[in-house]
This record gives structure tokens, C-alpha cells and sequence, in this order.
């Protein structure tokens, strides 16, 4: 089975993220990257069905340089091989068009990859990838078993989840709990050095978004402890005097 | 959050990052959640050695060929600091199975005695354990009692070893013990296995410090070894000593992974906690004591960095070791006990680490060479006398 992995490159979850200087992009100073956490479903997916099925997996990602850690924790994982399609990824369209370009002449039996990056939170490459691809996708999958030509994923649905069935070649958008992913080995990290990745040039159609502006969220303000004299009637005349007074909500 | 106040991040490569990165990501889902359990109930997190194994973290500086990954003296130290940002117990279990089991097979062993053993201790299929210390032996290793008669088809050992990690689990023992004579240079290194006649090993109770490690005597009574458990590549102390220098190379790297976790917690709470209407940590002894903390740490972590590089190019002295050891050890204990005061009441209670940190750093002061003796290693180093005896 051949197997495509979409891979994303994203600002740690603890890190502390700052809007760079030109209020539309982030400033990558101080901040930690890792694989995706949704991307490493998918990848434990890959491997899954690579060692039931044999075959081959393929980690792509479409970033700058440093996107290649992503793909090599892919590799550590244990992935075959990489693809790092170079390119902007700030627009959804761009990315997924860049990847279907990458990933169609592979002619893949399957496409796995995350839900959503928890970078720009977008969820829409999977289905963007289905429409340049013309392959039927399921997204938000929380269980996937293949047998001859036919995957059957089981997904989530607001209050529930569904079963679908899907033709092959097609694309899986996993979702927490479709697996637990391994730790990449010690071994295996030093052997990712030694595996290929291969690097191309995306070259994308127009823009379909603009980033405008990125601000951070307000700050939340610090909570207050406030004592009160007197009874509850007269405190909370004091309490909706300070609410209204002093907080200035009400 | 990492400590890392002098970008020490920038001087790691790609492949040491990854290994940090796994090393702390396992430690944080996979140790954390059940050592405060194990250590309130004295029990050693045994389920947790198929998965060490399988991450590669046993003897990982030695060669593929016998399962292990091969990577370099940083990586290395890299993961003990990880594993002791955890729990020393869990930092000595692999150490111990690293450089004093599976470093003296590998250094000293015979091709037969590797393959038998390494891809084993490799996996976390086998523990190993060291026995060098003796009751009435500890930082004078050369006294020892415990010997070995030469048959003809092997050996005879008699003796007892005592304070030894791992000891009553361990498939394996890596028994230090005099050849028919009373002199240290008869030393040699055996290969005790579990269930061998004469041989046992009860586990030491009662202790208040590295309570989720295994303490363990060796008792040897008339234990009949062939000749081929005998490492033939050493005689002498050196042997030992050797792996001691391995083994503290990861103490000196160790002791920071607990130092940090009782820096972050303090740091943390310093800022959470209100008292006089505001976090302690904007009152000045509380800022000194943080301040104090991290530039310790640095300190530690540049001593390891630089003791790191020297080891790679083949150039680090055992005395360079006594110094890395004997320092962070003793930074890593102090930060601890000053934590407990940051952390006021709740420096006692096991929700935090301080307390299992400060208790666990007690003995690895005095483990594998004391602060003392390291003291006169110095000493020794630096005018030419031997000040032991």
C-alpha cells in the first residue's frame, strides 16, 4: 500500500506565541515547533497499515525549511521517505493546492493526514484535497479499517458518530482517539537522518485569503477577592455598586 | 518550559533535540502520572521497562549491532536529565543498566558473553545489576571481601555486596570480587545470573530516599560460575572504576533533569501564590532564591555541555567527572531544599515533586563516589597527594 502523510510543522502547544512586527504573520523568536498532534495520528495510522499491508509511507509537508523537522519526526516515527513541497502555507487554497500537486503523479493508494494543524486551525485541507484530487474524503475519523478496495471509517458527528464507506484511493482526516501514536525510537531517530527527503518548489495559484491583521487574545484580568461588610442585603448592594462602578459591566 | 537561560537549545543538533524531545514527552505521560504512587508505596514502576527498552533508552550510546542506537555522549546525557526530571529512581534503573551492566559486557566482555546479553538488556528483556559495594566496603572498593577461588572449569564466589540498584529484579549481575589473593589487583569482573545456585539477593527496606528504585543485597554462598562468565577484558579496580566514571558522567547530567523540575515548580508557585495581596514571587527573598536557582542550573548545564564535547573527542578525565558530579549533585540538592521553602507548607506534600526530589538527591550525593571523596579526587588532582587515608 502506498501511503501519503500530510505533515504539518506547528508552534508547540505551551509555547508562548507573539505577533511579529508586521502584525500579520508570527514571530517565530523563542518559539518551539513540533509535528502537528493531529498529523501524528495520522502518521501511527500510516505505519499501522504499512505493517498489515506492506508498502510504503510518505511524509510531505509544504513550509519553509524548518518544516523538514516535521517530516523527520514522521521519519523517526517510521516513515519511508519525505516530500518538502517549499511554500508559503498562510492560505488554505495555496497549501492544499501545492500538496495535490506533489501528491497526484504518486498516485497514492490512500491519504492520511490530520484534522486540523493547531497552527492556523483552518480543517480544511482534507476536503480541499478531495475536490483537487476528485478522491472521496472522510475527516474527523476515529477509526479506519481497509479491506480489499473499500475503507470504512468511523467518524465524529455532532452528538455521535457515523460509519461511512469510502472507494480507494481516498483521504482520512484523523481525529484524536484513532489510535495512540508511538514515541519515535532512539534507533529510529538516528536512521531518520540517513532517510531521503526529497525537496520541490510549490508553485500555487492565487491567494484565496489575506491576513489582515493578527492580534493576540486580551489579557485576562486577575481576579479580585473583595470583603464586604455588613448583611447579604447590604452586601449585594455593594457587589452590584462595584460591578457597575468600579468593573463598569452592568 | 525548558531552563535553558543561555540558549545552551542552539548548540544541540536536530537529532539531540529529537531524542530530549521524546525522552520529555514519555517522562510527561508516562512517568510523572504514577511515580508519586510508586514512591508513597515503595515500589519500583517495573511496567515501565519494556517501554524504556522499546524507546531505546538502555546502553544507547553502544553499537546497532547489538540493538542499541549508537548516539553520541550528549544524547546520552540528554536523556538522563530527562529521565531524572522525573524521578532519580527511574534515572538510576536505566543508568545503572547502561553504564555499569551493559558498558563493562560491551568494554570487557568476550563477543559471546555481548551477544547473549546486550540486545537483552538492550529491550528492557533483562535487568542487570553492579555489585561492587560491600558492607564494610563502600568508599574504599579496593578492601573487598568478596572472592573468587579458581576451579578447574571456573570459579567459586563467596561474599556479600550491599546498596545495589536493581539488585533483586536482575536477570544479571555484574559481580566485582578477588582472584585467590587479597590484593585489589587480582579484582575481576563476573557474570552472576539469577537462579544460580548459592546466589541471593534480598531487597533492602525502610529507606526514605529513591523509594521507587529496588536497593538490594548480594549474597554469594558457594556460587559455582564456569569460566565464561568471567569478563576477561579487565583486572584490578580500574574495572569498576571505569564504569563509575560512565555511570557519573550521567549522575553529573541527571542530577539537573531534578533540579529543574524543582526550579519550575518553584517558579510556577512563586507566581500562582498570593500572600499580602500578591504572588510571593514579587517579594524579594522569593526572587533571590529563584534567581539563585537558575543561575545554578546554568552553571550545571554548562559544566555537563563542555564535560559532553570532551567525552565525544575521547579527551574527558575521570577528575573532570568528580567535579561535574560532585557539583550539580550537590546544586541539585541544595535548589531542592530551597524549593521546599518557596513552596512553604505545600513543600512537603507529595502533589508537588520537592520533597521526592530533595529525598531522592540524598543518596545520590553519596552514591557512586560521595561528595567527600569526589572532594579528594580534586584534592588529589590538583596538588599530586592522595588525601583518602
Amino acid at each position: 500500500m502506498n501511503i501519503i502523510v500530510c505533515v504539518s510543522h506547528v508552534p508547540d502547544t505551551t509555547t508562548r506565541i507573539n505577533v511579529g512586527a508586521d502584525k500579520k504573520s508570527m514571530d517565530p523568536a523563542g518559539v518551539k515547533f513540533i509535528l502537528n498532534p493531529y498529523d501524528e495520528f495520522a502518521v501511527e495510522e500510516a505505519l499501522r497499515l504499512r505493517d498489515k499491508f506492506k508498502g510504503e509511507v510518505t511524509a510531505i509537508s509544504v513550509g519553509a525549511d524548518n518544516a523538514k523537522e516535521a517530516i523527520r519526526q514522521a521519519l523517526a516515527m517510521g516513515a519511508d521517505k519525505g516530500i518538502l513541497v517549499k511554500g508559503d502555507k498562510s492560505d488554505s487554497f495555496q497549501v492544499a493546492d501545492m500538496l495535490a500537486a506533489a501528491i497526484k503523479p504518486l498516485s497514492p493508494d490512500l491519504i492520511l493526514l490530520g484534522k486540523q494543524s493547531i497552527d492556523f486551525d483552518g480543517m480544511e485541507i482534507a476536503s480541499m484535497l478531495s475536490e483537487l484530487l476528485d478522491l472521496p474524503a472522510a475527516t474527523v475519523a476515529v477509526a479506519l479499517n481497509i479491506e480489499g478496495n473499500k475503507a470504512t471509517v468511523e467518524k465524529e458527528v455532532e452528538g455521535g458518530r457515523e460509519t461511512i464507506q469510502l472507494d480507494m484511493p481516498c483521504i482520512v482526516a484523523a481525529q484524536k482517539g484513532l489510535n495512540e501514536p508511538r514515541y519515535p525510537s532512539l534507533p529510529n531517530i538516528m536512521k531518520a537522518k540517513q532517510k531521503p527527503i526529497q525537496e520541490v518548489s510549490g508553485a500555487p495559484g492565487a491567494k484565496r485569503t489575506e491576513i489582515v491583521e493578527m492580534t493576540k487574545p486580551e489579557k485576562k484580568r486577575a481576579n479580585k477577592i473583595v470583603k464586604i461588610d455588613g448583611n447579604a442585603s447590604q452586601a449585594a448592594h455593594e457587589l452590584a455598586r462595584m460591578l457597575h462602578e468600579e468593573a463598569k459591566i452592568i | 518550559m525548558l531552563v535553558d537561560y543561555y540558549d545552551l537549545e542552539s548548540l544541540l543538533t536536530e537529532e539531540q533535540h529529537m531524542i530530549r524531545d521524546t525522552v520529555r514527552n514519555f517522562v510527561e505521560s508516562e512517568v510523572l502520572p504514577i511515580i508519586e504512587e510508586h514512591n508513597q508505596a515503595m515500589t519500583f514502576p517495573r511496567e515501565l521497562v519494556p517501554k524504556i527498552g522499546s524507546l531505546g533508552l538502555l546502553g544507547p550510546t553502544l553499537p546497532e549491532q547489538y540493538g542499541c542506537a549508537g548516539l553520541d555522549n550528549i544524547a546520552y546525557g540528554l536523556i538522563m536529565q530527562e529521565l531524572e526530571r522525573g524521578d532519580s529512581a527511574v534515572r538510576s534503573f536505566a543508568s545503572v543498566q547502561s553504564s555499569l551492566v551493559m558498558y563493562p559486557i560491551f568494554t570487557y566482555g568476550t563477543e559471546e558473553q555481548r551477544m547473549k546479553w546486550l540486545p537483552r538488556l538492550a529491550s528492557g528483556g533483562a535487568i542487570g545489576c553492579f555489585g561492587l559495594t560491600e558492607p564494610d566496603f563502600g568508599s574504599n572498593p579496593g578492601g573487598m571481601i568478596t572472592n573468587a577461588k579458581k576451579t578447574s572449569n571456573g570459579y567459586i564466589l563467596n561474599g556479600a555486596k550491599m546498596w545495589i540498584t536493581n539488585g533483586t529484579i536482575a536477570d544479571v549481575a555484574v559481580v566485582w570480587a578477588k582472584v585467590d589473593s587479597d590484593s585489589s589487583k587480582s579484582i575481576r569482573g563476573f557474570l552472576v545470573e539469577r537462579g544460580m545456585k548459592g546466589f541471593t539477593a534480598p531487597e533492602m527496606k525502610g529507606k526514605y530516599s529513591l523509594r521507587a528504585s529496588v536497593t538490594s543485597e548480594l549474597v554469594f554462598q558457594d556460587v559455582e560460575l564456569p569460566e565464561e562468565n568471567m569478563l576477561p577484558g579487565v583486572a584490578g579496580l580500574k574495572g569498576p572504576l571505569s564504569c563509575l566514571t560512565q555511570a557519573r558522567y550521567g549522575i553529573a547530567w541527571g542530577a539537573i533533569g531534578a533540579a529543574m523540575a524543582c526550579y519550575e515548580s518553584s517558579v510556577d508557585y512563586a507566581k500562582s501564590r498570593i500572600q499580602f495581596d500578591k504572588p510571593i514571587g514579587g517579594f524579594q527573598l522569593v526572587q533571590a532564591k529563584l534567581a539563585e536557582m537558575l543561575t545554578e542550573i546554568t552553571k550545571a548545564q554548562l559544566l555537563v555541555y563542555r564535560l559532553g564535547t570532551l567525552k565525544n573527542e575521547g579527551k574527558m578525565r575521570p577528575q573532570q567527572v568528580s567535579m561535574a558530579k560532585r557539583n550539580n549533585v550537590d546544586m541539585a540538592l541544595q535548589i531542592a531544599r530551597i524549593a521546599r521553602d518557596v513552596h512553604g507548607a505545600n513543600g512537603i506534600l507529595g502533589e508537588y515533586p520537592i520533597m521526592r526530589h530533595m529525598m531522592n538527591l540524598e543518596s545520590v550525593r553519596t552514591y557512586e563516589g560521595t561528595h567527600d571523596i569526589h572532594t579528594l579526587v580534586l584534592g588529589e588532582d590538583i596538588t599530586g597527594i592522595a588525601a583518602y587515608t
